[in-house]
């Protein structure tokens, strides 16, 4: 039966000598990186609450954390990584392009209707 | 016979159906595009609470003065420390999910059965405490008072901590005293008018509330407004007593879908829908976990000489814990 997996994560830096290894490697990599959120999440960091690109640093490094779990749920525990290009092409390209879509949209208007209702003379009526 | 034909000759045959260029089985191609799909629903519903968010950007609730409770651990602020468990939880479910299609790779019946067993415990542990949590969060801890304009007005008081002033949250139920003779009974339909009922009546009443505030004189209100250190706005003594007086309509505790003591009821109603939906997710996924586990005591793919079928499932449950990791991110770390 062919069942290859790719056996190396961090773009060949690790190397496991068996599946199940590399597993228990995963875990391992997602456990520190919710502690660290968690961590980051509990004490809030002073310097890092500046504003970067209209919203706080923190709360940049919260979101790039959760795609690099995202990342390695799908890529090693769903076995993305040795599926055909096609099938990850279709799969991650279509939902990451709609996503990014939607979101820009959805936070592009609820910031303007803040901005309606904090400058402008409408209050609550739409 | 004529089958057999058909087959071999579409076999190696590029335009003739005979070759799979993504080199999956139908099955597991048609769980992907349902994840894709499933996965832009719950990004709908999250850009929807972003929109909401940013639309009340100076006003929305601070989710670690909301989640601060761990069970058997009363009356102590910790928040986050209970939903880190739940995710971990999920993730380590996770884990045991894809050992059980190694194992499932390596037609070891006895392993796939342990590995899928403790998957199932875990999706459970998962949904019991996502029940605590609504549980906890529907009940409420302080309480607080609804303005007119649906605004929520919030209680506490200074005290000092190492020689600074630090803000501390007071619950009605602290300075608030219930009259007893004002006690109004809740109209039911089996008594006084028939077939009419009305809901839970508040716990205490504004009148109530304002003598508690009056006589209580070190306790001081806060507003929803988001200040530029990042803390909920503390209005002065008589701004206190004035905007109670003024625009106080009903003292409310916990959260529902009309009502949120924390803020915003869009803060509520997006939590219900959003973790409900999620916990639907997981629920469907033990269940289907749980037939699978049956077919796999029962030898149905120890015949089928195939596990393919856990691997499918497996991709419906991390699929489930992909979604937490951003449920997590959005409601409880951002």
């Amino acid at each position: 039966m062919a069942h290859e997996h790719k056996l190396e994560i961090f773009r060949g830096l690790l190397k496991f000598k068996s599946n199940t290894q590399k597993i228990w490697g995963v875990l391992i990599f997602l456990s520190i990186v919710t502690a660290v959120e968690v961590v980051l999440g509990i004490y809030k960091p002073e310097s890092l609450m500046k504003h970067v690109l209209g919203m706080k640093g923190l709360n940049w490094i919260f979101i790039i954390l959760t795609i690099v779990k995202a990342y390695y749920i799908t890529w090693d525990f769903m076995h993305m990584r040795d599926e055909t290009k096609g099938l990850r092409r279709a799969v991650v390209w279509t939902t990451i392009f709609l996503i990014l879509y939607l979101v820009f949209i959805l936070l592009q208007e609820g910031g303007y209707v803040f901005n309606v209702y904090k400058d402008g003379f409408i209050k609550r009526d739409f | 016979m004529s089958t057999t034909v058909v087959n071999a000759e579409a076999e190696g045959k590029t335009w003739g159906g005979g070759n799979q260029p993504l080199k999956a089985s139908y099955g597991k191609m048609m769980m992907w595009f349902f994840i894709v799909s499933d996965a832009l629903t719950f990004s709908g519903f999250l850009a929807a609470y972003g929109f909401s968010r940013f639309k009340f950007i100076d006003s929305w609730p601070i989710a670690d003065e909301v989640f601060t409770h761990v069970p058997f651990l009363h009356g102590q602020e910790l928040p986050m420390i209970y939903v880190a468990f739940m995710t971990f939880i999920l993730i380590m479910s996770s884990v045991t999910m894809v050992l059980a299609v190694d194992a499932g790779h390596h037609m070891n019946k006895a392993k796939v059965t342990i590995y899928m067993f403790l998957t199932i415990i875990g999706g459970l542990i998962f949904v019991g405490s996502q029940a605590w949590e609504w549980g906890t969060f529907i009940k409420g801890d302080f309480g607080a008072v609804q303005t007119k304009g649906g605004n929520i007005l919030q209680f506490g008081h200074y005290v000092d901590v190492d020689g600074e002033k630090e803000f501390e949250r007071v619950a009605l139920r602290d300075f608030v005293v219930s009259d007893p003779h004002a006690d109004r009974t809740q109209q039911e339909r089996k008594n006084g008018l028939w077939f009419v009922s009305e809901g839970t009546l508040p716990p205490y009443t504004m009148e109530e509330v304002v003598h508690g505030l009056e006589t209580h004189e070190n306790v001081l209100v806060r507003t929803q407004i988001i200040n530029d250190e990042g803390h909920k706005t503390v209005l002065s003594r008589e701004e206190s007593l004035r905007q109670i007086k003024e625009y106080g309509k009903l003292a409310v505790e916990g959260a529902n879908l009309h009502v949120n003591e924390y803020g915003s009821p869009l803060f509520a109603d997006f939590f219900f829908f959003i973790t409900g939906f999620h916990g639907f997710h997981v629920f469907s996924g033990v269940v289907i976990n749980i037939i699978i586990f049956f077919n796999v005591i029962l030898g149905t793919y120890e015949r089928r000489k195939s596990y393919e079928m856990v691997e499918k499932v497996g991709l419906y449950w991390h699929f489930v814990d992909l979604v937490w990791v951003f449920v997590f991110t959005f409601f409880y770390l951002v």
